[in-house]
């Protein structure tokens, strides 16, 4: 079983319009056996918009716990107040508060109360769901608004595709990734056998590929890249073609700017639907997609 | 006056709106351009500052002396992020875990544990013509980034001379945006007219909604999809105070690292109109 990460550094490169058609192109590939899906964008999960999942089972996420306070034991001494790094425990008029948006979990207070007035609870930080696409199995997740992103989720998202992959005896992972280089992406980066950087011909799409490439190479991690909407700016793609042969980085391929895909998008849909749906498109994107799928398939088997 | 400018899709155009948005208001105010993307900062790309001074920025770490250890195992039971395990008298740290609480040191009852300074990433400040520049940049594979968040915050709240601060935030609704946007009096919602754009916008407003922080959309690659984003704003009665459309010479523009405002009279005026907006929408006339 391999397991294949889209992933950018920059958001807003085309990543989930990729996975998305890789989801149909997979599909076409392995008519026998399933392709498992996996949003590991738990932040802002976007996969499911284009592969109209059928949810069959949501799991709580818990996060870390946090700090709550039993005003009946509290007696205001402040000395929670003094050790709290994160700035989480407040003051008014005397009266110690806990803010919960700043707490980080950490206990200390929890530990050092002379009264015993905090108890750590128990957060629901998100969701984390299995579903049923045309496409195969989805796994995705849902992070709660400001809860912390710290990869768990991503973690458990990732090992639940797993479990599901080798039960359905599945030959392929597809994993869309989150954006940036920090806890997140690391969670999605770590074992996955290629990771397929999908960049753009701008200015800030090279510096943040440039960051993402240092990333993955020190995690060991293999590389191929992808220019979304090349042709916006044919010297820009000079210059990742430039980085990529300087690094010996595979060029995987290249993509056109086409309205095409805004205009799957708004209607829901992948770029390339599977060929099980009748449907076909042909658009220079998806054209140029096929191509990339093929070299994607023929690096990881 | 701080203006937090954050999506919860990335690459909707928060730095565009906010880098051509500081360049619009140099030519009345003082504005500091604080970038909070400490992942992938890219302000400095359009801007262009001159740095002048940097600082590191470091997060304590527990290291243990085993001399003083007496194997109790205390620092292993209260560590919430698995940083730091004890087989023994002999103490496994691991630092990229560490949130930097002190919990061990303070708890542990041989007094075994000082804390040492682990490098995240650095803040850097500079000149852009009349926009002071600070920004941070997370070193590469270090997994916290709200600490140096909060770094860049502070270092920008230390220019006495800002009238306008504007904060380009990070994509997403989790710890480092909350770290960005909370303390604005004012955050601008980027987003653009696709099922994605809308989904995302969604979840930007429920997180500054919870932070308290007023706001607006701004629509960016407008004409581009539609996605039902006019009708949401209308149902949950939000102001859409600038639209910037959709057209291949801007996105070349933006490519190069350009200023639509200094090349484009048309999207001059879009900023202009988003600034009164934004000053009527905060009683800032």
């Amino acid at each position: 079983m391999k397991e294949l990460l889209v992933i950018s550094g920059k958001g807003g490169t085309g990543k989930t319009t990729i996975v998305g058609a890789f989801a149909g192109l997979a599909k076409d590939s392995f008519p026998c056996k399933m392709t498992v899906l996996a949003d590991c964008d738990v932040d802002a999960a976007d996969l499911h918009l284009i592969l109209k999942p059928d949810v069959r089972e949501t799991k709580e996420f818990f996060g870390l716990k946090r700090a709550s306070m039993d005003r009946m034991k509290c007696n205001n001494c402040g000395e929670c107040r003094k050790i709290c790094r994160f700035d989480a425990i407040t003051a008014h008029e005397g009266r110690v508060k806990i803010e919960p948006i700043s707490c980080e979990g950490c206990a200390v207070c929890f530990h050092i109360c002379p009264n015993q007035a905090i108890s750590m609870k128990d957060v629901i930080a998100g969701h984390r769901f299995v579903s049923d696409t045309i496409y195969g199995p989805l796994v995705h997740a849902k992070l709660g608004v400001a809860e912390e992103n710290s990869g768990k989720l991503v973690t458990e998202v990732r090992r639940e595709a797993r479990r599901i992959a080798e039960t359905l005896d599945s030959p392929l992972i597809i994993c869309d990734g989150p954006p940036g280089i920090g806890c997140p992406v690391i969670s999605s980066m770590s074992g996955v056998d290629l990771a397929l950087i999908v960049t753009e011909p701008t200015i800030a799409g090279i510096h943040d590929m440039e960051r993402l490439y240092s990333l993955a190479r020190d995690f060991d991690v293999e590389v191929a890249v992808c220019i979304n909407k090349y042709d916006l700016d044919y010297e820009m793609s000079a210059d990742i073609e430039e980085f990529c042969s300087a690094h010996s980085v595979d060029m995987a391929g290249r993509v056109p700017f086409d309205e095409e895909v805004v205009k799957a998008l708004v209607k829901g849909e992948p770029i390339i639907p599977s060929r099980s749906t009748g449907q076909d498109r042909e658009s220079p994107a998806a054209n140029s997609i096929r191509q990339l799928w093929a070299e994607i398939f023929n690096r990881l088997f | 006056m701080i203006i937090s400018v954050a999506s919860g899709k990335g690459g909707t155009g928060k730095t565009t709106v906010a880098v051509n948005l500081a360049l619009t208001l140099t030519e009345t105010e003082t504005v500091c351009f604080v970038d909070c993307d400490v992942e992938e900062p890219n302000a400095h790309l359009f801007l262009k500052p001159v740095l002048e001074g940097s600082v590191e920025v470091t997060v304590p770490v527990p290291i243990v002396d085993e001399e003083k250890c007496n194997g109790c195992g205390r620092c292993g039971e209260i560590c919430a992020f698995n940083a730091i395990l004890p087989l023994g008298k002999h103490v496994l740290t691991f630092p990229e875990l560490c949130h930097g609480c002190g919990g061990c040191t303070l708890l542990c009852p041989a007094s075994a544990i000082q804390e040492e300074p682990l490098e995240i990433g650095v803040v850097e400040w500079g000149q852009a013509g009349s926009v002071s520049h600070i920004h941070g940049r997370l070193n590469i594979g270090s997994p916290l980034a709200p600490p140096l968040v909060k770094a860049v915050k502070n270092h920008a709240e230390n220019k006495p001379e800002r009238a306008i601060s504007i904060i380009d935030s990070p994509p997403g609704t989790s710890c480092p945006v909350v770290a960005s946007v909370s303390g604005s009096d004012f955050c601008l919602l980027v987003t653009e007219p696709t099922p994605f754009g809308l989904h995302d916008l969604t979840l930007a407003v429920d997180m500054v909604r919870e932070l308290q922080v007023p706001f607006g959309v701004v629509i960016n690659r407008a004409g581009l999809g539609n996605g039902g984003l006019v009708d949401y704003c209308k149902a949950e009665n939000i102001h859409i105070l600038a639209e910037i459309p959709f057209d291949r010479k801007y996105a070349k523009c933006y490519a190069k690292g350009g200023h639509l405002v200094h090349e484009f009279p048309e999207i001059k005026r879009v900023f202009q109109d988003l600034w009164h907006a934004i000053c009527v929408t905060t009683d800032r006339v």
